[in-house]
């Protein structure tokens, strides 16, 4: 993919070739992101942390359920590459810390992607269409917001045992609904907009019209709104996995290590600072490249 | 020669139903656009002109019912399938909007747009559209037309954008343009620019127009014909030439007397016609303008005058058949 820097006007001869294929809202919003440092930043250290997650675990020696008798509690130390240290049973902490980010990313993205996916979809249709359909589908919406979660998660463990992606389909489950309200909401105040009639007077099919003229002007709102869920979501999973409906121990999360390390916080305070750093930077760099991102999807904020 | 019938509505009667109320847009209108002409549609504010165009292309709203018939070039539109309409719409008949600031959508590029009915009509590849969009953009005098191509609506004037938008309505070569009152949300010195283009579409092109609006001024620089429109009904269609020098309707009268004289140096009170337009949804029986009518006759609350003709081609709607002038109370 070629694009030329920002700035240059193109020359005379190759003018009409340059102007041609008028630049989709992704490409120009991703050319105006590169150009936000903050967001930029955020992004390579977000990066920085998934590869990490992914390798660490890998090549290093250690697992993250087995206990080392000799080793309970010891501080971040160079001997045996314990840079993190252990935790109380001798495990080592970069590992599992490692593994916790896994978990949590994982269940951030997830739920944001199914969050974002069919409430976008969900709230659009609604939205657009309008009428009984429109009445349909936010009933179900509404079923859905009565029921109460922790009992729901509950009822799932139960039915299908304990495991992982039960989790994630019970939380992505329920955190698009308000996203599908949201959406339909702006939808409803976008349909009577003259742009859209205009589509419609200029051939544009229903589907077309939600999927090129609605939804790039949902972008901002849909943005923030999943930058938001992604953090509460990895918060979330804590919580759950502290009732233990979570993540079951050995496997962490970084939620569990951070409520397991405030326990020992007045002894060995590192078990509790290390996670708690890598959740507040996932999180702060959520939150920052969905801001970026968000500036560069509106193309007034240049 | 006359040129054939484009476009034909016969009966066109528009109603939407709201809160239990019936409102009447449209009232058996009938109308026809010949190939190439530019047919101006005048009216008050409310008085239909809107919903009749829009129902012709079957824009109106969910709770519309539209009944008649409007054909185009021999085919029925009321009641055709979406697919039909949508291969109609934009390829044989443009529809420009009133107010340029909300018809481009904020978060598409002017290019995107343009392109958008070329690649869904003509099928056309991304380079192909954005090469035919970028000459459509140089047609309507656009400068610069390869930059413009990626802004933004907001980095346009109300000008331009109305200019990018009567583009878009033109860039798949439609037979028929709609104005829906192009140039009401306009600067007045912008409004000759967008008016000389509609010009140029039917010189150069051969589109026929529908221009709606309710500045005479208008009319009288482009219009071939008119059609007057009160409550929704057409109460007088003529030549421009028959509405502003014979005109035969006391509405048409009206509306004219009600234009302030500006080579008038003294300081004469604007003359507004008395009264309110009607309410849509309460319709007075019988002719809906009597109430406010200077001419008014016993009969004219009893039944609605039919449209006859005043001759070949003037027709008017009304039972007085004297000579007017008397509504003119400031100007005469």
């Amino acid at each position: 993919m070629t694009r030329e820097p920002r700035g240059v006007i193109a020359t005379e001869a190759e003018a009409p070739l340059a102007a041609a294929p008028g630049r989709s809202l992704w490409q120009d919003a991703f050319a105006r992101l590169r150009h936000n440092r903050a967001a930029m930043a955020s992004a390579i250290v977000l990066i920085v942390i998934v590869v990490a997650a992914i390798v660490v675990p890998w090549i290093s020696p250690y697992n993250y359920y087995t206990p080392q008798w000799a080793l309970l509690d010891l501080p971040p130390t160079l001997r045996g590459w314990h840079i993190f240290g252990t935790d109380d049973l001798g495990r080592d902490l970069l590992v599992r810390v490692m593994w916790g980010c896994r978990i949590s990313l994982m269940i951030g993205a997830v739920a944001s992607v199914v969050s974002v996916g069919i409430g976008v979809f969900w709230g659009a249709v609604a939205g657009y269409v309008g009428g009984v359909v429109d009445s349909l589908m936010m009933r179900v919406v509404d079923i859905l917001y009565s029921v109460p979660f922790i009992p729901f998660v509950i009822v799932l463990i139960v039915m299908f045992g304990r495991n992982l992606f039960l989790i994630f389909v019970a939380i992505g489950a329920v955190s698009w609904l308000d996203i599908a309200r949201i959406v339909r909401g702006q939808t409803l105040s976008l349909r009577n907009k003259e742009f859209v009639e205009a589509a419609r007077a200029s051939g544009v099919r229903g589907p077309q019209i939600v999927w090129r003229h609605l939804i790039p002007n949902l972008v901002g709102i849909v943005v923030i709104y999943a930058t938001l869920t992604a953090p509460a979501v990895i918060l979330f999973e804590a919580f759950l996995s502290f009732l233990g409906l979570g993540v079951q121990a050995p496997m962490t999360s970084l939620g569990v290590l951070v409520s397991d390390g405030a326990g020992e916080l007045q002894s060995f305070p590192y078990l509790l600072i290390i996670p708690a750093v890598f959740l507040a930077a996932i999180v702060y760099c959520l939150n920052f490249l969905g801001d970026g991102l968000r500036d560069a999807l509106d193309p007034k904020d240049r | 020669m006359a040129p054939a019938t484009l476009l034909e509505a016969r009966q066109l009667t528009v109603e939407f139903t709201t809160r239990g109320r019936v409102v009447h847009a449209v009232t058996e209108v009938d109308l026809d656009l010949a190939q190439g002409e530019v047919l101006a549609i005048v009216g008050e504010s409310g008085s239909g002109k809107s919903q009749m165009l829009l129902s012709m292309l079957g824009l109106t709203a969910p709770n519309s019912r539209v009944k008649g018939s409007v054909r185009f070039d021999g085919q029925e539109l009321l009641g055709a399938p979406e697919k039909r309409l949508n291969q109609i719409r934009a390829r044989k008949i443009g529809y420009v909007f009133q107010d340029p600031m909300t018809s481009l959508n904020p978060y598409l590029s002017i290019g995107l747009q343009l392109a958008e009915p070329l690649r869904i009509h003509k099928k056309l590849g991304k380079a192909a559209a954005a090469a035919q969009a970028v000459e459509m953009l140089r047609a309507v005098h656009i400068s610069e037309p390869e930059q413009r191509m990626r802004q933004y609506p907001h980095q346009l004037s109300g000008g331009m954008r109305q200019r990018v938008a009567i583009a878009m309505a033109l860039v798949c070569g439609p037979e028929i343009l709609i104005a829906d009152e192009p140039t009401t949300a306009l600067d007045v010195t912008v409004q000759a620019q967008v008016l000389s283009l509609l010009r140029e579409a039917r010189e150069r092109l051969g589109t026929a127009v529908i221009l709606v609006t309710h500045d005479l001024g208008v009319i009288a620089e482009l219009a071939d014909r008119v059609n007057v429109m009160y409550a929704g009904r057409i109460v007088e269609k003529g030549t421009v030439e028959d509405i502003f020098y014979r005109r035969r309707h006391p509405y048409t009268e009206a509306l004219e007397n009600s234009i302030p004289d500006l080579s008038d140096s003294r300081a004469t009170p604007l003359v507004a016609i008395e009264g309110n337009p009607p309410d849509l949804s309460a319709v007075p029986a019988g002719c809906a303008f009597h109430p406010r009518c200077p001419y008014r006759l016993a009969m004219c609350d009893q039944a609605v005058p039919p449209l006859e003709a005043v001759d070949e081609n003037h027709s008017k709607a009304c039972f007085y058949q004297g000579e007017l002038g008397r509504g003119a109370k400031a100007g005469g």
